[in-house]
């Protein structure tokens, strides 16, 4: 034991944790106070964070000065301190728009006196997950921050939101333990619960595969894999808007990025080709059957959150080129490309989430046909929108094209064909499902706004879809930011960025 | 041996659990089943902590964290339930592809 050691990236767990104990504790008394405070506090811990990172390269920061095996490990890397960035950017821009977003009604009020303090510990869980480099402590944010979403979906209180946020509650419930018993697995073969520990004492066999394949079945079910998609739709659509921005721009994330640690950390030795090729497989399929299902809804917040069952379908198609034999380069890039789209996908659905919600606040009614006209009324929404489907059809210069663009070199480079008809089929399809949206919102019908809505939800919204096209724009700060400390054997792409 | 048939024990509490989480219909068998299911990964956890010698304190220590936050989601998905029955009278999950 060492002493107290704390860096700055300890603020975008504690400062979160604690606005959500204040809160839980003044409820509505000096409410906005206390959620700016902590906005910033956490703003600043990621730039300090950043800055370190920058600085110093990837560092491990074990809590409290007890190491591995005993002691929980964090390592800052470029890959954590992106998703970290794309947390805090939605974070912020969620928590300013809820603010006006839970109004005076009686019924609003109840709801924001629990939204607080859930959110924030939410957000808290999930910094904690992003930093984490411990096998167990990912099963401990994974549950804390899936029990904290279960009670942000269930918040309206109204049946269909019951009912979507006990499916997901019992799947992810289930997922954990599968995820645990992988873990567990592993900690008997290697003694450790350090990834890298782990990963330097476990040799390839099937003790390995039992545990891998079970930390990827779990892991398939909270990131809402195809075929494990069919929880997501119902609970996403049904939660409160903000929340809705969050689940499908952060929480759906974090099984992902356990996985893409888990991959990149224990490859090559421990890791089986066939589960990276199924990973695969399952992604182009999510990518088709999530895209055409959201054409097919009728209600525009399905229409959203099928289509993120769609766009997480990209991340995976990123595994098959991890298997053997497939050059530095081109595994590199996919690995660069997978998380490069887990940040754009994040901004461009949160901005469409919220958007959303501005839109059904004002006409009262979430099917799309109550969408018609309303362009006119609330252009700055509709350019938010707008904004955010130029990334996710992956239209240049939105940060939904690099990525995509990036998978599709790493598939022409390796010959592979299927790859590339998935992604331009899916590109055409997300181009089928968003302008079903945009037509309505552009039609020339007279309609009259139930309520008009305030000015700072459409601000939020807008913000958030500026930034998915100005990470797009600014490929190369985040390239070379994932560059620092990417896991070993993916690093030759980004090592030709300039 | 005795390691051995814990574990078998523990595994097969484990596949009982899911599949009593995934077939039985009623919220409250689901939820028992789901808790068989923990209980199955604890006792690995336990059981796979003795290689000879003293046991590993790691993964008991592990277990308690595991069954504190079974309890706590346990009870959290009880509330759920109980408020989805008071609204709805249902005691059954639909069909997860039907549109609530």
């Amino acid at each position: 034991m060492t002493g107290w050691t704390l860096g700055p990236e300890a603020g975008l767990v504690g400062f979160p944790a604690l606005g959500a104990v204040v809160l839980a504790i003044t409820a509505a008394r000096g409410r906005r106070l206390v959620v700016g405070l902590t906005l910033a506090a956490t703003l600043v811990a990621l730039v300090m964070t950043l800055t370190r990172l920058l600085s110093v390269g990837a560092y491990e920061q074990d809590i409290g000065g007890w190491g591995a095996p005993l002691g929980i490990g964090w390592r800052i890397d470029g890959f954590a301190v992106l998703m970290l960035g794309l947390s805090v950017a939605v974070g912020i821009a969620v928590s300013i728009y809820s603010l006006a977003y839970f109004g005076d009604e009686p019924g609003d009020r109840r709801r924001a006196l629990f939204f607080w303090p859930l959110w924030f510990f939410l957000w808290s869980a999930l910094h904690g997950l992003f930093l984490s480099r411990d096998l167990f402590n990912w099963y401990v944010t994974l549950e804390l921050s899936g029990l904290a979403a279960v009670a942000l979906i269930a918040l309206s209180g109204r049946a269909d939101a019951l009912t979507g946020s006990l499916r997901y509650l019992l799947l992810a419930l289930a997922a954990s333990l599968l995820y645990l018993l992988g873990v567990v697995v592993l900690y008997s073969a290697t003694g450790s619960l350090d990834l890298a520990q782990v990963a330097a004492r476990l040799t390839p066999g099937p003790v390995a595969l039992a545990a891998i394949l079970l930390i990827t079945a779990g892991l398939v079910v909270k990131s809402a894999l195809f075929p494990a998609h069919f929880w997501l739709p119902s609970a996403h659509a049904s939660a409160p808007s903000p929340v809705s921005a969050v689940l499908s721009a952060l929480v759906v994330k974090g099984g992902f990025y356990i996985l893409a640690r888990t991959m990149t950390g224990l490859w090559p030795a421990a890791v089986a080709d066939g589960v990276l090729l199924g990973l695969g497989w399952l992604g182009g399929a999510a990518v088709l059957w999530g895209s055409l299902l959201a054409i097919r809804q009728q209600h525009l917040k399905l229409v959203i959150a099928y289509s993120t069952v769609a766009q997480l379908g990209y991340l995976f198609m990123a595994f098959p080129f991890w298997m053997e034999g497939v050059g530095e380069q081109v595994a590199s890039r996919a690995w660069a490309g997978a998380a490069y789209q887990a940040v754009s996908h994040g901004l461009a659905k949160a901005a469409l989430f919220l958007a959303a919600g501005v839109l059904i606040h004002a006409r009262g009614r979430d099917d799309l046909d109550a969408l018609r006209g309303l362009g006119a009324h609330l252009p700055v929404t509709a350019t938010a929108m707008a904004l955010a489907g130029i990334s996710l059809m992956g239209i240049p210069p939105g940060a939904g094209f690099l990525p995509k663009w990036m998978m599709m070199t790493a598939a022409i480079q390796e010959g592979r064909i299927l790859p590339i008809v998935v992604l331009i089929t899916g590109g055409l399809l997300a181009v089928g499902y968003l302008f079903r949206i945009f037509r309505r919102l552009l039609a020339a019908d007279d309609v009259v706004l139930a309520h008009p809505p305030p000015r700072i939800l459409e601000l939020a919204a807008l913000g958030l879809a500026i930034l998915s096209i100005v990470t797009g724009l600014s490929s190369l700060p985040i390239l070379s930011l994932l560059r620092i400390g990417a896991p070993e054997g993916f690093a030759a792409y980004l090592e030709s960025v300039p | 041996m005795t390691v051995t048939i814990y574990s078998m024990a523990a595994i097969a509490l484990f596949v009982l659990g899911l599949y009593g989480l995934w077939w039985q219909p009623h919220l409250l068998r689901k939820l028992v089943s789901l808790n068989i299911a923990s209980a199955g990964a604890f006792l690995l956890m336990v059981a796979l902590a003795f290689r000879g010698g003293d046991p590993d304190p790691v993964p008991h220590a592990l277990v308690l964290t595991g069954i504190v936050i079974s309890v706590s989601a346990t009870a959290f998905a009880v509330v759920l339930a109980a408020r989805r029955y008071r609204e709805t009278g249902a005691v059954e999950l639909d069909d997860p592809e039907e549109r609530p």
